[in-house]
């Protein structure tokens, strides 16, 4: 996927300008944040099931090698192929070459992010062969040829009269007179139109939201039930999966799961959990007859022994975005790649360069809510802040922050010059501000006055005061 | 350590020494009512600005000078949550690698506190004797709620304030979209989230908005008096201690 991640403030300044965006984001509260809050409750045990997860992950990276081995054994002795791939260009070369070897025309695919981190859909257009989103969030953006602006609802920056004139321009024998003003119209418009691509798909794409290493499995959870048509109906199925997904064994996943669900959508368990191991067997009465799954590195590895080793862990449940203000305020497309929110501020940089991204750990207010929702206690706040480490280091940051960083530390660490330095521009400032309290426009403070104003000081500083009474 | 009469050293922020030095005076009422010697070393800054900016040289240089200075105190408290989380929270980090200062980053993370926390939980306050008529709400900042757990503390003192009435902020825990230099980093995004926050406090119906650190609280009144909420808004420290002075951003004269 084209990252626009370089343009995130103008990405940014676009988005809080968008009034239909507002509304579309104006549902996640309810949506999410609530619903998660009621699931945990019910979950006396949730702060010991998050520890349970995040000690299975930090184990599994720790022997990463050795599980991903077995996982490859595995998938092998039930019958089924690994592919290994370094870099996207690798996995979706990889992609194609299956699906041609199939002779396919037409793939469905379940919703999967590093689908899209790869950029397959572009590139299996490119060489003839049709994709077709199954999830109704991705169906409705590749309707529109969009980017998913969430991991888990890919739709979440429209309303339902967006979806609704989408389907109304794409699907073209539609009655006018038909209403399609609800949710549940249009969802069974868009079944009704994936029906018969199900059935016609010659192979079946999917992610996977963990790899087993004991059992050679992918489990995939969905609410709508389409992973398992994409996964059963066509000849071949190729799941497609970055290498942190990998947990040891079926009950691991079991852990992994009760923290999903609850993460992403406050359900108990998501409506869908599938495990697929393998192609059809003989007696199976459904299946494929070819099981792939392309394993994707992409970077990853590089993460392995750093400061962000921490962010493998991450199960994609959406929680940190969910209860980002940022992303509230500003939602999942200004990011500018695949990875909206917190976690795709700290997985962005490390997947395509801080170079390219280096807005997206800076615009963060380390308010601290992501590290607190996060099932897996990724420390989000901590790792952007060794970007900015890093990108400090290496003289990224804009030139009028380093100036005014140095300028004020320069102060701040002699303190006989700050107190009279500071002293005499208070003064200067609570003089000017007195009658009115604060100032609607400051020289050098533009950044903060064209949007509010600025509470002029009171005078004299505390230590200045200070000073003067104990004299006194 | 006395425990009767422990020796408190303020860290008075540089934004309390800087813009509203009543909060830090009211601190300091605050701290000698709950039976502490108050004494206000040097001081700059905790360093929070440069470490947040990846700046950790500086960070580090400015968090030795504080170490430095506010040595020897039975407790180091400041009227910020931010502050003292910086303190508490981070100072161990930035010298976890450093035999010489890491135990004394230690020795002064764990004596250091939020002023509202430290008065309820380390001295055992139960109340004020102040007085505010009128309506207020109060905005958890998020350093103090998440890293330090400032939630019950200012609640419980707030109702002990004759004729104050409390009404509670949906969305309290959101974050004001102040975040140091975030607010002038990306005022796009500042703004908007600022503006919700004006928003839903003046859909309290309160007059006042409190709050426990004054970053936030000047980037909230600066909105408020932008988009002309009738809400004043305040340091929590002034209300406990009976200050009586205009709100911030209010004229002086």
């Amino acid at each position: 996927m084209q990252s626009t991640a370089h343009a995130f403030k103008d990405n940014a300044r676009r988005a809080v300008g968008d009034a239909r965006l507002a509304k579309a984001l104006g549902n996640m509260k309810a949506g999410f944040q609530t619903k998660r809050a009621l699931a945990i409750a019910k979950l006396p045990e949730f702060e010991a099931l998050r520890e349970e997860g995040r000690a299975i992950k930090n184990h599994t990276l720790a022997h990463l090698d050795l599980y991903l081995e077995r996982f490859e054994a595995a998938v092998a002795a039930a019958g089924g192929h690994v592919h290994w791939a370094r870099n996207a260009a690798e996995a979706r070369d990889i992609v194609l070459g299956l699906c041609r070897a199939a002779g396919a025309r037409t793939v469905t695919k379940a919703k999967s992010m590093v689908a899209e981190e790869i950029g397959l859909n572009a590139h299996l257009e490119e060489n003839g062969i049709e994709p077709v989103e199954t999830d109704l969030g991705e169906y409705i953006i590749q309707l529109r040829r969009e980017p998913p602006s969430h991991i888990i609802a890919p739709a979440l920056h429209l309303t339902k009269e967006d979806v609704e004139a989408s389907f109304r321009s794409a699907h073209t024998h539609l009655d006018p007179a038909r209403v399609l003003g609800e949710a549940p119209a249009l969802v069974a418009e868009a079944r009704q139109m994936l029906r018969a691509r199900f059935l016609a798909a010659d192979v079946g794409i999917s992610g996977a939201n963990f790899l087993v290493a004991e059992t050679g499995s992918a489990i995939v959870v969905t609410n709508e039930g389409n992973a398992d048509l994409t996964m059963t109906l066509p000849r071949v199925h190729i799941a497609i999966a970055s290498l942190e997904k990998l947990v040891p064994t079926l009950e691991d996943a079991a852990t992994l799961l009760r923290l999903l669900a609850r993460s992403a959508t406050g359900q108990e368990f998501s409506a869908y959990t599938t495990v697929v191991t393998g192609p059809k067997r003989a007696g199976d009465p459904d299946g494929p007859e070819e099981f792939h799954v392309v394993l994707l590195d992409n970077g990853r590895t590089a993460l392995l022994g750093t400061e962000f080793q921490e962010v493998l862990r991450c199960i994609r449940c959406g929680a940190c975005m969910n209860h980002c203000p940022v992303y509230a305020a500003i939602g999942g497309h200004a990011y500018g790649w695949v990875y909206p929110g917190p976690i795709g501020s700290v997985l962005t940089p490390a997947l395509i360069g801080v170079e390219a991204a280096g807005d997206l750990p800076n615009a963060s207010t380390f308010c601290g809510r992501c590290e607190q929702v996060c099932p897996m206690k990724i420390p989000l706040p901590k790792m952007m802040r060794h970007w900015r480490e890093m990108e400090y280091e290496r003289g990224h940051q804009p030139r009028i922050v380093r100036h005014g960083l140095a300028l004020w530390a320069f102060f701040a660490k002699r303190p006989r010059l700050y107190r009279r330095a500071a002293g005499a521009a208070m003064r200067l400032l609570g003089l000017f501000g007195r009658v009115h309290g604060r100032y609607e426009a400051l020289p050098l403070a533009g950044a903060w006055t064209r949007h509010r104003d600025f509470p002029a000081p009171q005078g004299a500083t505390f230590q200045q005061q200070w000073a003067a009474r104990r004299k006194g | 350590m006395s425990v009767e009469s422990p020796r408190v050293g303020l860290f008075v922020t540089c934004l309390v020494d800087l813009f509203r030095p009543t909060v830090g005076f009211a601190a300091v009422a605050l701290l000698e009512r709950a039976g502490c010697r108050v004494e206000v070393p040097e001081q700059t800054c905790c360093g929070q600005p440069a470490f947040n900016s990846g700046d950790t040289p500086d960070a580090r240089a400015l968090a030795r000078q504080a170490i430095a200075a506010f040595e020897g105190f039975d407790y180091v408290v400041a009227p910020s949550g931010s502050c003292a989380g910086m303190i508490r929270v981070h100072y161990p980090e930035l010298f976890k690698d450093d035999p010489e200062w890491s135990p004394r980053a230690h020795h002064l993370a764990k004596r250091t506190h939020e002023l509202v926390s430290f008065l309820v939980d380390i001295r055992g306050m139960a109340g004020v004797e102040a007085r505010f008529d009128g309506a207020v709400t109060y905005h958890d900042s998020c350093s103090g709620l998440r890293e330090l757990g400032v939630k019950a503390q200012p609640r419980r003192l707030l109702a002990s304030v004759e004729g104050l009435e409390l009404r509670e902020l949906p969305g309290a825990e959101v974050c004001c979209g102040f975040g140091g230099t975030f607010c002038v980093k990306y005022p796009d995004i500042s703004d908007r989230m600022v503006g919700d926050k004006a928003r839903d406090i003046a859909a309290t119906g309160a007059g006042t908005v409190l709050a426990g650190d004054l970053g936030c609280l000047m980037n909230i009144a600066g909105k408020i008096h932008r988009d002309g909420l009738p809400v004043q808004a305040r340091h929590i420290a002034e209300v406990l201690a009976g200050t009586d002075a205009p709100a911030i951003g209010e004229p002086s004269a």
